[in-house]
């Protein structure tokens, strides 16, 4: 009986124990894998359509309600101003949802660019969308208030040849942003400001 | 076989570093020994492991029930991977994803059980850390030779901090054979022989 307790101790103060180290572990890491998560996988998006920031669009991110969701905004100050901000949003492409870096411009409200930061698309036919810089670069000066569509469906955009789902999709995502943008754009430019200097 | 305090350390260098002589821990040497780099970092992140949990184990061996002593073990050992874990998330990301599913499995090592089973819980703090370190750094070594052949010979090159080395030169055919799963275990084979042919005298 005496053993069976003493079993019963050892091993709950030896999970309790490495429970809290781990927990304390956790929480002083957090926000730095956030910031490398960030850099690793939005990272190399981002900062190719904010090419001409002269911040570190990463470091100058906020965070901003729509609905239930929280989104995270990234900053690119160009010129002297911070003008341009990025955003995620997805479309459904052949192989599940295709992420898609936004870059607006807060100024004329046209794109400075997209960019696919993840991706189940068919390598060598949907997967161009991430690795053939010639297809996101139709939508860089865009405006937004026209709907953005492939040329098949009378749009201005030339499909990646054999992935028209996955040229749709980023389409889609593309709107998609163009309409959060909308919703967004008072709240959003409130928060531009702060990044003044 | 009473050993020195020093020959405690060495054990793991030569005559039993883990892969090659206990042939403990095959999973990762088979598994993540692409390039020196992964060998590296698999190594260190083991050879943390190995070192804390072997202390802690030590230390605690007379606390622990002999019956429950494998959960506890495990429980330490557990404990010590997840903190290399995340340190590795936070840290040194490009490696960690890479690495990706090994890491975990560090947990069901058998070098780290084994040392922790067959030493640690038998001897005194100061001889189980030097136990711990000296199979660690072999097993960094053995993991940094074994990638080392097989990067050399599959790329042509010797990745180091993201530079690779070209040692063979633009015009050298890859032998990419080695670098695949199948010629892990024909490097691992002839590693094995080549330790056991010098190791006869």
């Amino acid at each position: 009986m005496r053993e069976m307790i003493k079993m019963l101790i050892v091993l709950t103060v030896l999970a309790t124990v490495s429970g809290g180290l781990l927990a304390a572990v956790r929480e002083s890491t957090k926000e730095q894998i956030e910031v490398q998560v960030l850099e690793f996988v939005k990272g190399p998006a981002i900062r190719s359509i904010l090419e001409g920031a002269t911040n570190d669009p990463i470091v100058d991110r906020f965070q901003l309600k729509d609905g239930d969701a929280e989104r995270t905004f990234f900053v690119g100050v160009i010129d002297g101003e911070p003008r341009a901000v990025t955003f995620e949003t997805s479309g459904k492409g052949y192989g599940g949802d295709v992420g898609l870096m936004v870059g607006i411009d807060t100024t004329d409200d046209k794109l400075v660019g997209v960019g696919v930061t993840t991706h189940g698309e068919t390598p060598g036919m949907g997967a161009k969308a991430k690795t053939d810089p010639s297809f996101v670069a139709q939508f860089k000066g865009l405006a937004l208030k026209d709907p953005i569509k492939v040329t098949g469906d009378g749009g201005s955009i030339n499909a990646i040849s054999g992935a028209t789902m996955t040229s749709r999709a980023v389409c889609g995502a593309t709107n998609e942003a163009a309409a959060l943008y909308e919703k967004l754009k008072p709240q959003l430019t409130e928060k531009l400001k702060e990044f003044k200097k | 076989m009473a050993r020195s305090i020093v020959q405690e350390f060495t054990k793991g260098l030569w005559a039993e570093v883990p892969p090659f002589r206990l042939v403990l821990g095959l999973c990762p040497t088979l598994a993540v020994t692409k390039s020196v780099e992964n060998g590296i970092g698999m190594g260190v992140a083991t050879t943390f492991v190995l070192v804390c949990s072997n202390v802690l184990v030590s230390s605690l061996r007379k606390v622990i029930p002999a019956k429950v002593r494998i959960a506890c073990y495990i429980v330490i050992i557990a404990t010590f991977v997840t903190v290399v874990e995340l340190v590795m998330q936070a840290y040194t990301y490009p490696l960690f994803l890479k690495l990706g599913i090994f890491i975990p499995l560090i947990v069901v090592n058998c070098i780290v059980l084994g040392r922790s089973e067959a030493f640690a819980s038998k001897n005194g703090i100061f001889r189980s850390l030097l136990d711990g370190l000296g199979m660690g750094i072999g097993f960094t070594l053995a993991l940094s030779a074994l990638a080392a052949v097989r990067e050399l010979l599959g790329t042509g090159d010797l990745t180091i901090w993201e530079k690779p080395i070209q040692v063979f030169g633009p015009s050298y055919q890859p032998f990419s054979f080695m670098v695949e799963a199948p010629g892990a275990f024909v490097a691992l084979g002839l590693m094995l022989c080549l330790m056991n042919m010098v190791g006869k005298k």
